[in-house]
């Protein structure tokens, strides 16, 4: 297994369309960066319109790199599936399109192997992805802007909120929730090897991929209460964006936050389950289909 | 010894009979050939050899094991081509190679590699992508990649399609070569050429079903040669033949030459008699009544009335 592995990641390695993932945060981050440090200032007062007179808030430490890093990930973590999708949705139809797929299956090496191996690289390439974003989004912006507490702008129910965390409580709260992005990204991975056992051309599972992703999102976003109790529960897309509860801190009664506490940790575990329940289905069913699939290619 | 046994062999995909009921044995040390028109179910069969297409009945037992219980341990000494050598284009040809030996599982050296690199004459392009290979070029990586862990059995599906014709006489030769060395070669193709050439026993395969199974000798009976005549005044010696009794009955049906069905031993004596009938002759093409054979075969709606014309 380890030896498929290691050729699996080779051959990514080699393919020039990996790098696209890699460049295209590079420069989203770096336009982010470069706008906010040229004119920080608009953004934050569209941000504090709902944010009573009263409100003291040093404007230059607001923009620091913890916030920085946060207002890039509530950007991104939205558009990473598309890359995902482009190294996932080409995992086997791409060997289908090449032919190499049925030179591969003459080896003596196990569908189910191969299936796993692909999805494992998948899994690794969504990690290496998101370690960039890390050091570009945090470790990056970190050097240009400085570590200051950081403000969390929120809407909850009908009252905007700002959340104040202590710079020094929130290194914790981004390797959590990069982590939590992982295994959420990973569930966009397991859809496209999915998809990619189906077809023989790498354009059809990474559309189809990302199609559901817009569907699922939108389904998500939209407020019917029957869609609320009976369809978002069982949605991916539901909880795509639940790496933000790591940033949610809990308060006392009379609003000071509580300095390592999360607000909602049995939600973030709960959707944690959701997600890993989907890339156990997802797999497994993968494994099902390609061991049964006939080479036809 | 058989290496290969199949046993009342089907596939079907969503109602098209694509393989029906076949059974042969493929012995070791044969070049066993498979021949038969596009969509003949030559390809399915070869790709049920390998696993990668399922059969929905019948057996396959190779290596004295039931290919689907076995399937590791045949395919670790089984090599293959189907079709076209599809490889890594974005790859250099020696990672490719390093690649699909250690998915093979034998422990690989750089000597190794470049020692089969250099066999198939790809020494001094180790280091270039494949996507600036020609089809020849490609095509001896492929076999490279089919024999680098030296296997038992090589499985050739219509490994000729698209090659020159250097290409083609380079993978006969390398199948004579297979030969000589005791590997046991299926092979197949549309072109009954090639089967003749290198295979020792055939199939010959019409619409899935198995139509004939014999020792490739037996069928090229020289006795049933056909023989191609090119004169300087066709429509005469066509005339002068018919009114001979020695070679009117041999004459055969051909709009565009003279065509016998001979023993090639009377060749001689006719081109003797058309000199003396005032004709010359310009060429003769020996032809194989394989061929022609074949293709009653598979024309004939009653295989087995074709069969019994002939013996096998």
């Amino acid at each position: 297994m380890m030896k498929l592995l290691s050729i699996e990641l080779y051959k990514i390695s080699k393919r020039p369309r990996t790098y696209i993932a890699f460049i295209a945060v590079t420069a989203i981050v770096g336009i982010f960066q470069f706008a906010f440090k040229a004119d920080g200032q608009s953004y934050m007062n569209l941000m504090l319109q709902s944010v009573p007179d009263s409100f003291d808030l040093d404007m230059p430490k607001a923009i620091n790199g913890y916030f920085m890093c946060y207002i890039i990930l509530n950007t991104l973590l939205i558009q990473v599936p598309i890359l995902i999708a482009l190294i996932a949705g080409d995992a086997i139809s791409g060997e289908a399109n090449m032919g190499t797929l049925r030179l591969m299956l003459t080896k003596p090496v196990s569908r189910t192997e191969i299936i796993l191996v692909k999805f494992i690289a998948s899994v690794i390439f969504t990690i290496m992805l998101l370690l960039w974003m890390a050091v570009m989004a945090l470790f990056v912006s970190l050097i240009i802007f400085g570590a200051e507490d950081m403000l969390i702008f929120r809407v909850k129910g009908d009252e905007s909120q700002i959340l104040q965390i202590a710079s020094d409580d929130i290194l914790w709260r981004y390797l959590a929730a990069f982590g939590y992005a992982a295994v959420a990204l990973t569930v966009i991975a397991a859809i496209g090897i999915l998809l990619s056992v189906f077809a023989e051309n790498s354009i059809g599972p990474i559309i189809a991929t990302v199609c559901i992703v817009i569907v699922c999102t939108i389904i998500s976003n939209i407020n019917v209460p029957v869609i609320d109790e009976n369809v978002k529960p069982w949605l991916f897309t539901s909880y795509l964006v639940g790496w933000k509860g790591f940033f949610y801190i809990a308060t006392t009664a009379d609003g000071e936050t509580i300095k390592g506490s999360l607000e909602n940790w049995p939600a973030i575990r709960n959707s944690l389950f959701i997600l890993i329940a989907h890339i156990i289905i997802l797999v497994s069913m993968s494994v099902f289909i390609f061991n049964r699939k006939d080479i036809l290619s | 010894m058989a290496l290969i046994e199949v046993s009342n062999l089907s596939k079907q995909f969503k109602g098209v009979l694509a393989v029906d009921d076949i059974s042969f044995t493929v012995n070791e040390g044969d070049v066993y050939g498979f021949l038969g028109q596009n969509g003949a179910g030559k390809s399915t069969t070869m790709r049920m050899l390998l696993t990668l297409i399922k059969p929905t009945s019948g057996s396959i037992r190779i290596f004295s094991k039931e290919l689907s219980e076995g399937r590791h341990k045949i395919l670790q000494q089984t090599g293959a081509i189907i079709e076209k050598p599809d490889l890594y284009k974005y790859l250099s040809a020696y990672d490719n190679l390093s690649i699909f030996a250690r998915l093979s599982g034998i422990s690989i050296t750089k000597n190794l590699i470049m020692d089969r690199l250099n066999r198939v004459g790809l020494g001094e392009r180790s280091n270039s992508k494949v996507k600036t290979f020609s089809q020849g070029m490609k095509q001896r990586l492929g076999i490279a990649v089919a024999l680098i862990h030296d296997p038992r059995l090589i499985i050739l599906d219509e490994p000729s399609n698209g090659l020159d014709p250097q290409g083609i006489a380079d993978i006969r030769n390398l199948i004579l070569q297979l030969r000589e060395t005791g590997k046991t070669v299926v092979i197949s193709s549309h072109l009954l050429s090639e089967i003749e050439l290198v295979a020792n026993r055939m199939i010959i395969l019409h619409k899935g079903k198995k139509i004939v199974e014999g020792n490739v000798t037996d069928l090229l009976d020289p006795a049933e040669t056909i023989v191609q005549i090119e004169t300087t005044d066709n429509i005469l010696a066509r005339e002068k033949i018919n009114s001979s009794p020695d070679f009117s009955t041999k004459l055969q049906n051909d709009n565009n030459g003279i065509r016998l069905k001979m023993n090639k031993n009377e060749v001689p004596a006719l081109v003797h008699r058309l000199s003396e009938w005032g004709v010359d002759v310009i060429a003769i093409q020996p032809r194989h009544s394989l061929e022609d054979y074949f293709i009653s075969l598979t024309n004939s709606e009653n295989h087995d009335e074709a069969i019994k014309h002939r013996a096998l």
